[in-house]
């Protein structure tokens, strides 16, 4: 178990490094499905 | 005319609807995949760094944000130098094409987060190791250097200007600012800085802390590719878009020119 020393630093690194991700992907797929509207399927070479 | 007005209509409203499509439409059955080993990764590391690795008999429980530190650091260099490799491959003419643009331009933004990752976490150790979240030696200083060169790279790229012109002249950058990234990684046995040399190839890690490091960059590399690949998808995105644009405009010119010939005098 984490000692309490120095605990917050230890736990707000992590919070803030996932939440920074988890908000970049967030934000990343919003973009993707307001552009998706505007595209059709076939123009989509991945799917 | 009535006939007419029916080329201008939008492209996208001819478009097939697919909802489970559009709920997720960078989505592949490998992304998705890769997604969740990305996930599990995340969440191993989480267990391993915060409670099953051991404390450092020197830095106590503060060695734990090196799991998070070392591995987002190296994503950042990956992530750049993948950058400067597209920017190459776009730059030269037998394999220009833009999917390498956007995948220089996806790379160099997950390499922005990492690298703001890498300074937040490094500031909040060395608060715990130095007494301080900031001091200007070489590796820190070199770092936010590499950190600030990548956001300006992101706004160069939002210039403006046609797709081949924001390509060409990010691709341009994109390999000069290359060129930063060993300076940061030898700055440590160039100028012998407050920062710690290399770790992990020195063999100073081993047993579960080595293994929880391990994790960490395996974790982030799989959250890397996963990012790079729905962002470069959703770049794709927006350029067709933009270039829909494009044709619907010249389409309404066109139409509006036809109409104002049908106009009897």
């Amino acid at each position: 178990m984490i000692g309490m020393l120095n605990a917050t630093f230890v736990l707000g690194s992590y919070a803030l490094t996932f939440a920074a991700i988890g908000l970049y992907t967030l934000r990343m797929l919003a973009q993707a499905r307001r552009a998706a509207r505007q595209v059709p399927p076939k123009d989509r070479p991945w799917t | 005319m009535t006939g007419s007005m029916t080329s201008t209509r939008n492209p996208a409203e001819e478009m097939q609807t697919d909802p489970t499509r559009d709920r997720a439409p960078t989505s592949t059955t490998f992304s998705r995949t890769l997604g969740l080993a990305a996930l599990a990764g995340s969440g191993w590391l989480i267990v391993f760094g915060l409670f099953l690795s051991p404390n450092d008999r020197v830095q106590k429980t503060g060695v734990r944000i090196m799991y998070v530190h070392v591995p987002s650091a190296w994503l950042a260099y990956l992530a750049f130098i993948v950058t400067g490799l597209s920017s190459i491959a776009y730059l030269w003419k037998r394999t220009r094409s833009l999917t390498w643009d956007r995948i220089a331009g996806a790379s160099a933004e997950v390499g922005v987060l990492f690298m703001g990752i890498t300074l937040v976490s490094g500031s909040l150790w060395g608060r715990i190791t130095w007494g301080t979240y900031w001091t200007w030696d070489a590796r820190l200083t070199t770092t936010a250097f590499l950190f600030v060169t990548y956001v300006g790279y992101l706004a160069v790229r939002d210039l403006g200007g046609s797709q081949q012109q924001r390509a060409k002249r990010s691709a341009v950058l994109a390999v000069l600012a290359m060129l930063e990234v060993p300076l940061v990684h030898f700055s440590v046995t160039w100028w012998r800085p407050l920062h710690q040399n290399e770790t992990v190839s020195d063999g100073k890690l081993s047993g579960l802390m080595l293994f929880t490091l391990f994790v960490g960059i395996i974790a982030f590399t799989l959250l890397y590719v996963w990012l790079v690949l729905h962002r470069q998808r959703v770049l794709a995105l927006l350029d067709q878009v933009d270039d829909q644009g494009l044709d619907v405009a010249i389409a309404e010119r066109r139409d509006e020119a036809i109409a104002a010939q049908e106009v009897p005098s």
